[in-house]
């Protein structure tokens, strides 16, 4: 019948009001989660520019907006997913899908046997539609069956490169077999020496709208309380549930303009693309500040992150290091971003 | 002293709720009644089912069987939104706050305001200006409003000051009822005072309340009746007038039984 933990607000105010400067940084950091990889990224390209001019060249700058593109597309579905404390290893898989089922559809090639030659708009419109689909596949294991995001992404994603290869007989599709349209993404704009490609302009205008989304709508919060604590977002007459498989479901949208993207970035549709992708959208979203557990990150932060992986691998590349040190720096800037985080939430008072 | 009888029909009522977990029996035929404009607190020791109960008329469980009726209305809550569209707001003893979300944020959570207009019906926007100025205004209203600042993510308050945005949401919300799961378990002493001031106020403002709490000095200084929860039962329904401290304790743990006509069953507050 006593009463419990009295006084406990204002010990907690006292321990507010005084802060040391490494807890003032703590905060602020808290507050603003992409001021760290805002700060890597610029030492980054410091350092970069510092060992070898060429570096900062128009001509190798492209080339980096380039690479990032397809990462910093996925990153954004990815980044959804992680706020609600989900992971999505399949995002890579269900590009792969999508694009070659853009590619085949489009096909018009006489001597192919998964020759359908429809028009371009429908093929990639299918071809998205294909992406949302497999997103909803996800979602819904995750959501009905109350699966873990991790198990369910690991099993789809074997799940989803099987039925690539099985549909499409991992016949890579060459650029000149394609109508144009598949390769608008790919387009460069001449801005001077620099070139700016069409991929590019269309993952920043996602970026644009997503970080409206977030920031701005129901929807946005609903994805941050879902992801911070399901239980209360659930006694707060949010539906959980639905929310889960509406991110999915968009992930999914998101990865399908990926998939465009890439055909336009590689000028090819090949089954076996770039297997690392999966795991490259996570990093670029944890070294943006995104917390695995949910609840925290922003959008900015991932494309800042997407940048980096691409910046660092670059950087090293011209640095004249081998692969090997590219992966082990990139392997480095993960582990000290998760540290950072962990550190982060112990703002909590 | 005898029980004035009014002429009331009771605002909430739940008759015979059952409600099991696996082998686990929450609620018993659990009965309650809830008079307009009174403050009712629902006491029992640990176990005894007020948690479950409470949480059958928020709409965060469905009772097994056993019905519920608003306004003399039978209602079945399927979820916690449900129970709020009828007016029911609910502090739950988690708080069911978001710790990453500021506290406006978490005002408005799950019922945002939008702009007017286009912006916010084809483009969605929230009308986040609206939703900080009206949600300070409530913190101040209800007396509560000790943050710095209105858009501080509620990881970085206090428990006293988490336990504040969570009455002020269902104080702001609540236009039926409004209960209390051990609302000042967390609170310092004049925090507690506060929220005890707050449910007089709700009360004298004709919002009825349910209060769960095991701090009896609070009890008996707000409630008009109240109901001893035992065994997922209701062991009786007291008042501080007719009974004291001890009696209730005593019931709570089984050691005394109050006859049936002396318990305070019908409304003793006249609702104006």
């Amino acid at each position: 019948m006593s009463d419990p933990a009295s006084g406990t607000m204002d010990l907690a105010g006292e321990f507010l009001g005084r802060r040391t400067p490494m807890q003032r940084i703590q905060v602020t950091l808290h507050r603003y989660p992409y001021l760290s990889p805002l700060i890597v990224l610029v030492v980054a390209l410091v350092i970069f520019a510092l060992i070898n001019p060429k570096f900062i060249l128009p001509g190798n700058l492209s080339f980096i907006t380039q690479q990032t593109v397809v990462i910093g597309t996925l990153a954004i579905a990815q980044t959804l997913i992680i706020l609600t404390a989900g992971i999505d290893l399949s995002i890579g898989a269900i590009m792969v899908f999508g694009q070659m089922v853009m590619a085949n559809l489009a096909l018009t090639a006489a001597s192919n046997a998964t020759n359908f030659g429809l028009p371009p708009w429908l093929a990639i419109t299918i071809g998205i539609c294909a992406s949302i689909l497999a997103g909803a596949i996800n979602g819904f294991l995750i959501v009905k069956l109350s699966l873990p995001p991790f198990i369910v992404t690991l099993g789809t994603l074997s799940v989803f490169t099987a039925l690539t290869l099985i549909l499409f007989k991992a016949r890579t599709i060459q650029g000149p077999e394609m109508p144009d349209l598949l390769k608008v993404m790919g387009v460069a704009i001449k801005i001077g020496s620099f070139q700016l490609m069409v991929g590019v302009i269309v993952m920043l205008v996602l970026f644009a709208v997503f970080t409206y989304v977030l920031r701005m709508t129901s929807w946005g919060t609903h994805i941050y309380a879902v992801g911070d604590d399901p239980q209360a977002a659930e006694l707060s007459g949010i539906s959980t549930k639905r929310v889960l498989f509406s991110v999915y479901v968009v992930a999914g949208f998101i990865t399908g303009i990926g998939a465009w993207i890439y055909i336009g970035r590689t000028g090819a549709a090949s089954p076996n693309a770039d297997p690392s992708i999966n795991l490259d959208t996570i990093t670029a979203v944890v070294i943006g500040g995104t917390s695995l557990f949910g609840g925290r990150g922003t959008l900015i932060g991932s494309l800042l992150g997407a940048f980096i992986v691409v910046v660092v691998e670059n950087g090293l590349a011209l640095a004249g290091l081998d692969q090997a040190y590219r992966v082990l720096a990139i392997g480095i800037l993960v582990i000290a971003a998760v540290a950072l985080d962990q550190w982060i939430r112990k703002v909590r008072a | 002293m005898s029980t004035p009888t009014l002429a009331l029909e009771p605002l909430l009522s739940c008759r015979g709720l059952v409600k099991s977990f696996g082998h686990v029996i929450g609620l018993n035929g659990a009965d309650l009644d809830l008079y307009p404009g009174e403050v009712l607190a629902v006491v029992g020791d640990n176990g005894a089912g007020k948690s479950t109960l409470i949480k059958c008329v928020a709409g965060a469980l469905i009772p097994d069987t056993g019905e519920i009726t608003l306004n003399g209305e039978r209602r079945e809550f399927k979820r916690t939104q449900d129970a709020r569209l009828q007016g029911i707001e609910t502090v739950f003893q988690t708080l069911a706050v978001s710790p990453a979300l500021d506290i406006a944020s978490n005002l408005y959570l799950g019922r945002e305001l939008r702009k007017p207009g286009v912006i916010g019906k084809v483009f969605r926007m929230l009308d986040k200006k609206r939703m900080r100025t009206e949600a300070s205004q409530h913190l101040q209203d209800l007396g509560i409003g000790t943050v710095q600042s209105i858009t501080q993510t509620v990881e970085t308050l206090s428990g006293g000051q988490r336990q504040a945005v969570a009455v002020a949401r269902a104080a702001v919300f609540g236009s039926k009822l409004i209960i209390l799961d051990e609302p000042t378990a967390a609170l310092g002493v004049r925090e507690s005072a506060r929220v005890l001031q707050l449910i007089k106020d709700l009360r004298d403002r004709g919002m009825p309340v349910i209060l769960i709490s095991h701090n009896m000095p609070q009890v008996f200084e707000v409630a008009d009746r109240i109901h001893v929860q035992r065994l997922g039962r209701r062991a009786a329904v007291v008042t501080p007038q007719t009974h004291t401290m001890n009696d209730v304790v005593a019931i709570m743990t089984g050691a005394m039984s109050v006859d049936e006509k002396d318990q305070a069953l019908g409304p003793v507050r006249s609702a104006n």
